[in-house]
């Protein structure tokens, strides 16, 4: 009995192992990938800034721009493309009544009423999101960036409810699957937590600007709100831009130059 | 102590059937042969202290990376390295059935990393993970 015990739990052992294994067996190695990965040296010179914000010029956003900068997103983030109410989006575009529904007038200029507008996550200044969390997992860095951390999401889905602005996205299910470009230097999700924009975060850690702000070609400018000779001050000053929803309070720090 | 006839026979059945486990364990000692990288000799601590504490280190270089924006490591030997499980641990040790799962699976253990985290840098393709011990039930 003993024995016969001890052989089966040795056949399991093995089993598994050989189930393991062959989970792997496809994976080989991706030398591309393995030349880009990032040295202490590049994190040593990560851009920092006071306030992190972003200037839009809408006029200069055609709805391929919008997808251009979306898959690059995307892309960069491991963020899986799911269709229907289940989607899951960190940048994404709408109309002009859906980006400012408080802004509507009766007689706007209809090249500005038929744009499409790149939203994201307004990284706020008095972000909602992140006074709701019960948890902290969506948390605010002293550089304005409002982060999540994955490894605190409850999936209560507060901050979604907190959100005026929709920027936020649930994984109902398991995204790998749903991943067609992958980027191994980035995680994925599991299911049941929220996801947002983390204005590339992780790329200004090592001294890049925001992938969808390289995607842009100059639509999309990035910089320290807080410095007033940063390209950003200068675009805000030199044009009129508004914010979405301004009444919902929370300040974002991403502007739309009509 | 009433029905002390039935109670104490009942707890020390109790007793050794709670100790069986460690009865027949004892003496066993079990090894573990992880595979090690053959380029490297070093890793960021101590083997010793790896064995012991890698948990630790990487929950607290997850808090510090995330949180905190802090991503450099500095070891006891001035040593620098970035604090990341898949770029830095994983591309060491790249063959996770033959590094971490060997002692995972030896002390029943199923950290749900590997849901999230990249196998290593180099992987091609996400892994979907599976609905068993292995992944953490997830
Ligand atoms: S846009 Fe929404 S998710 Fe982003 S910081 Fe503001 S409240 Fe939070
Ligand atoms: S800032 Fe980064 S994470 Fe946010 S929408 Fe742009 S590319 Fe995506």
């Amino acid at each position: 009995m003993k024995n016969s015990r001890r052989e089966f739990l040795k056949l399991a052992a093995v089993s598994a192992m050989g189930i393991g294994a062959a989970r792997l067996g496809f994976l080989g190695d991706a030398p591309a990938h393995a030349a880009g990965l990032p040295t202490v040296g590049n994190y040593e010179e990560g851009l920092k800034a006071k306030h992190w914000g972003m200037a839009v010029y809408s006029a200069k956003f055609t709805p391929e721009r919008i997808a251009a900068c979306r898959k690059a997103c995307h892309d960069e983030h491991n963020v899986p493309d799911i269709a229907g109410p289940k989607e899951i989006k960190w940048f994404w575009g709408a109309s002009y009544e859906e980006s400012f529904p408080t802004e509507h007038g009766h007689y706007l200029s209809e090249e500005v009423e038929h744009r499409q507008f790149p939203l994201l996550c307004n990284q706020c200044e008095t972000p909602m999101c992140v006074k709701v969390c019960p948890t902290q997992a969506t948390f605010q860095r002293p550089d304005g960036i409002v982060m999540m951390d994955f490894h605190r999401c409850i999936g209560c889905r507060y901050c979604m409810a907190g959100c005026p602005f929709g920027a936020r996205s649930f994984n109902f299910q398991d995204p790998r699957p749903f991943i067609k470009d992958f980027n191994p230097h980035f995680p994925t999700r599991m299911r049941g937590v929220v996801e947002k924009c983390n204005f590339c975060a992780e790329r200004l850690a090592v001294g890049k600007l925001p992938k969808c702000v390289e995607a842009a070609e100059g639509a999309l400018v990035f910089g320290d709100l807080s410095d007033e000779q940063s390209d950003i001050r200068k675009v805000l000053r030199e044009h009129f831009a508004i914010r979405r929803k301004p009444d919902a309070g929370t300040s974002p720090s991403v502007y739309y130059i009509l | 102590m009433y029905n002390a006839k039935y109670i104490i026979p009942g707890i020390l059945f109790f007793l050794a059937l709670a100790l069986v486990p460690v009865v027949y364990n004892m003496g066993h000692q079990f090894e573990v042969k992880p595979e090690l990288p053959k380029d490297q000799k070093e890793c960021v601590l101590p083997t010793n202290e790896m064995r012991d504490k890698h948990m630790q280190l990487l929950n607290e270089w997850r808090n510090e990376a995330v949180r905190d924006g802090s991503r450099i490591f500095v070891n006891a030997k001035g040593q620098k390295y970035v604090k990341s499980l898949t770029n830095t641990c994983m591309s060491c040790h790249p063959d996770k059935a033959k590094f971490c799962d060997r002692c995972h699976e030896t002390v029943g253990v199923a950290p749900y990393c590997w849901d999230c985290h990249n196998l290593t840098p180099n992987q091609k393709s996400p892994i979907p993970p599976v609905a068993s011990a292995a992944t953490g039930g997830h």
